[in-house]
């Protein structure tokens, strides 16, 4: 370690990198944290989109004929815990670490050695995870939302997929706590938080949302766990409990999680469209206030998951009203990406290409929402492939374009080199129309009656599942071009400018091309802050 | 560890902490642990990897704060860092407060909740007249079939006003004194400092220690055990987090004895004293929930 110590001091002058595996096992750069965030989001993300397939292939027609049900059971289960905690919320905090330092001035995360726990836990709690596909019994197959009493007759993979979610609520509490100790103590001197990039505001709230709630969903597994195995009976009726206890702990953690899944995407979002419409952003203040109280509305709306189980009456309405609100906030947030446009000189870079088609698309996955939200219309699709469409899209069109927009966006910040625009828009009309013909069917199906997570149907939805399995695959196989977009650029890639995006404002664009190993060494000067309420 | 170069560290310059190993260890550990845990519930060698985990993690706690407490003590850390650590430590004790939440919640909805509801109160009047004609709501209970571990369904429960209150006013006392030592070490009086700071956590190994002879009784005479319905759940999944984390904290506390007997800490400088004590003050209050709601009313 002497050596490395001596180093300490000499990284605050030089751009010096330490070498080879210790570089990463022993990281604390927030861009090589950022890096293997980003990159282990990426296999989870094609792990989790097998699963996907196996499920689509499986659906293509009605029958049985690639997996028993126990199995496809299981892919649904482990395809929803990978793309949630393994590959959505890892892309995130990668790309939290990347932009927050950048954006707010500061040379790196506050608590760089948490930094690298947080990361590292990762790959060790989906090792436990991804290990369930081996042990007797198979891996847990009871769905991601872990019901009792089903969850509690998995065979062997019980306990591994209870340790597995406390392993990752550690690293992302872990990772919470670092980036709101970041925003908060680290910003640039002068800078205040209103002058902070929305990004830097989107996460900020969803680093609260998760401290908040990720201790309530190791609360509720543990209960499972001890339920199983030690005799208490939280979920059991015949010792005093309730299995539907379960169900509001556990989406008291839930929907705030789908905030957590969506709030920085507003965030990017918010960056990429002014930018690229070279017009400050409408309504930055608007847009901090409506997330916020989008975070607090989403502690009050659980039950909305719940409509069916058997609610007594005025709970059912306290949560469709409450969900319902939701939407005012929502709606400010649309209407000020529109306003942001509005007679802006807009050019259609693949980032900009994402984020209008997140736009629209998420937009979509809202109204849905709005109607699940009326608890009467919801005890007809409740559990059917329209929550199935709907969650998909805030989801993937949502999340996870958001994710790849803000990809493309930064790529040449991070690199020094420039995407090859053509794969890029490639990559973007194959996807964004494999996820319309994947989904878009799925709310018919839904509609007609479908039920989700089944692995045979009646045969009249046989038409619009061959319909959503081709989208499927046409949608899988387009992420390859991803794949080479980004190997592409970062090996072979035009060298980018300073500013590669004549629009862009924000501390994170006055750094040089690519950004130095450690961003901000001394602060930036008062003059390139960026002015309060832009 | 050369830090010849720590003085450069002014409060003007950001400090950036060199590399550390004690992350992925610490990573392998708690997977170690949790994978014996795993183990050891499938009936497997878990136990043996287990104890390995535990051990491991021991030595992470051990090792890594080593290193933070001497950069710290060699003054590698500037005002800023501090205020890191302070904001750190205080999220921290939130998401520790809410994974109490968590529990609270399952006793007010059992409470409130689901007993009324298997008595047949509200709309849901058919439980009892179908389902469980004899039973009633009621609080303490066992639910319904009276499980438990006495064969006629029975069990008694620890009355607030012995053991309980007792250790209430253990942990307020501790409270107080963690508070005197506070003061102590900002007007520099060592010795007051190092023995009011020994009267805490002496304090906190009390508690445990009667918490644990009010377990055995409740398990030996009581016929009140984990197993013993919703009551014996949530009694002691909440009062048994709860000593777990008195027993970290009275372990922090005798960590921070240890180094202001070294003479660690300046009156303005203490960052680490600070945080023991917000975390000792959070299990004190989780404590006066737990003598309200669990053993009270
Ligand atoms: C206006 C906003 C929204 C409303 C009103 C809304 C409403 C709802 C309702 C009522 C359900 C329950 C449907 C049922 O099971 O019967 C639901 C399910 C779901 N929503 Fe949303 N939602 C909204 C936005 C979002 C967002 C932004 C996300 C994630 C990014 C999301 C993710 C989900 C997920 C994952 C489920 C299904 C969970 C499951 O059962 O597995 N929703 N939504
Ligand atoms: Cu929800």
């Amino acid at each position: 370690m002497a050596n490395t110590a001596h180093a300490d001091h000499a990284h605050d002058h030089h751009d010096h990198k330490p070498h080879g595996l210790k570089r990463w096992l022993y990281a604390t750069n927030h861009k090589d944290i950022g890096t293997m965030y980003l990159v282990f989001a990426c296999i989870m993300f094609f792990g989790g989109g097998a699963m996907a397939l196996v499920i689509r292939a499986e659906l293509f027609q009605p029958g049985l004929q690639f997996v028993d049900p126990s199995f496809f059971n299981s892919m649904t289960t482990m395809h929803a815990l990978l793309m949630i905690f393994g590959g959505v919320m890892p892309a995130w905090t990668g790309l939290a670490n990347w932009m927050v330092p950048m954006q707010v001035g500061a040379p790196d995360m506050a608590l760089p050695r948490l930094n690298n726990f947080s990361f590292w836990l990762l790959p060790f709690a989906f090792t436990l995870l991804l290990g369930t596909l081996f042990v007797p019994g198979g891996a847990p197959a009871g769905g991601w939302t872990l019901y009792p009493p089903l969850v509690l007759q998995g065979g062997d993979s019980f306990p591994f997929t209870i340790f597995a979610i406390h392993l990752m609520g550690i690293s992302s509490i872990l990772g919470a706590i670092n980036v709101v100790v970041t925003i908060l103590n680290m910003r640039a001197p002068g800078m205040g938080l209103l002058q902070m990039p929305l990004f830097c505001w989107t996460w900020l709230i969803t680093a609260y949302l998760l401290i908040a709630v990720m201790p309530v969903l190791a609360g509720a597994v543990t209960m499972l766990l001890t339920d199983h195995f030690f005799g208490t009976t939280f979920f059991t009726a015949s010792g005093g409990g309730d299995p539907v206890m379960f169900q509001h702990i556990f989406w008291f953690f839930g929907h705030p999680e789908v905030y957590i899944l969506i709030l920085p995407a507003f965030g990017v979002v918010s960056e990429i469209i002014p930018t690229f419409s070279r017009k400050p952003l409408f309504g930055y203040e608007s847009m901090v206030y409506a997330t916020a109280s989008i975070a607090f509305l989403s502690f009050i709306v659980w039950a909305h998951h719940m409509f069916t189980v058997g609610m007594p009456l005025a709970g059912q309405l306290f949560f469709m009203l409450s969900t319902m609100l939701i939407a005012i906030p929502t709606g400010v947030k649309v209407f000020n990406w529109c306003a942001t446009m509005w007679k802006g000189s807009i050019s259609f870079e693949t980032p900009m290409l994402f984020a209008l088609a997140f736009l629209f698309l998420f937009t979509i996955g809202g109204f849905s929402g709005l109607m699940l939200a009326i608890a009467p219309a919801d005890f007809q699709y409740h559990d059917t492939y329209f929550v199935v469409a709907h969650f998909h899209y805030v989801l993937v069109p949502g999340a996870v374009f958001s994710i790849m927009a803000g990809v493309y966006y930064w790529l040449p910040k991070w690199c020094g080199r420039m995407y090859n625009e053509r794969l890029g828009k490639a990559h973007f009309w194959l996807s964004v129309i494999g996820v319309n013909v994947l989904f878009f069917p799925q709310h018919f199906l839904g509609l007609a009656g479908m039920p989700r997570r089944i692995p045979d149907y009646s045969t009249q939805f046989a038409d619009w599942n061959m319909v959503s399995s081709i989208g499927a695959f046409i949608f899988g196989f387009s992420q390859l071009l991803f794949v080479a977009a980004i190997w592409n650029a970062v090996r072979s890639g035009e060298k980018a400018p300073q500013r590669p995006w004549e629009g862009a404002t924000g501390l994170d664009w006055e750094l040089p091309t690519p950004a130095p190993y450690h961003s901000w060494e001394t602060p930036p000067a008062a003059n390139i802050l960026p002015k309060p309420g832009h | 560890m050369a830090t010849t170069h720590a003085s450069h560290h002014h409060d003007d310059k950001y400090y950036v902490p060199h590399d550390s190993h004690w992350p992925i260890y610490g990573s392998v550990s708690l997977f170690t642990l949790m994978l014996g845990l795993c183990g050891w519930l499938n009936e497997w060698y878990g136990p043996y990897v287990f104890v390995a985990g535990l051990l491991m993690v021991v030595g992470l706690f051990v090792g890594w704060f080593n290193v933070v407490i001497g950069e710290n003590q060699k003054g590698m850390y500037n005002t800023q860092v501090d205020q890191s650590f302070r904001m750190g430590m205080m999220w921290f004790i939130f998401s520790e407060v809410m994974f109490f939440a968590a529990f609270f919640g399952a006793l007010f909805y059992a409470r409130q909740l689901s007993v009324p509801w298997l008595g047949g109160e509200g709309a849901k009047m058919f439980n009892k007249l179908l389902l469980y004609k004899d039973f009633d709501n009621a609080w303490p209970t066992n639910g319904p079939a009276r499980v438990g571990p006495r064969d006629d369904g029975s069990f008694e429960v620890i009355p607030a006003f012995g053991l309980p209150a007792i250790n209430t006013a253990i942990l307020l006392l501790s409270g107080v004194t963690i508070t005197i030592a506070h003061h102590a070490l900002k007007e520099g009086k060592r010795s007051i400092l190092n023995i009011f700071l020994a009267a805490t956590f002496l304090l906190g190994f009390l508690f445990v220690y009667l918490q644990a002879k009010e377990y055995s009784h409740a398990y030996t005479e009581l016929g009140l055990k984990l197993s013993t319905g919703i009551y014996g759940s949530t009694f002691f999944m909440l009062t048994g987090f709860h000593g777990m984390h008195v027993t970290l904290g009275a372990i922090m506390l005798l960590v921070i004895w240890l180094r202001t007997m070294n003479g660690h800490f300046t009156p303005q400088r203490h960052f680490g004293f600070e945080a023991v004590a917000w975390y000792w003050h959070f299990v004190d209050v989780v404590w006066l929930g737990l003598f309200v709601f669990v053993y009270w009313v």
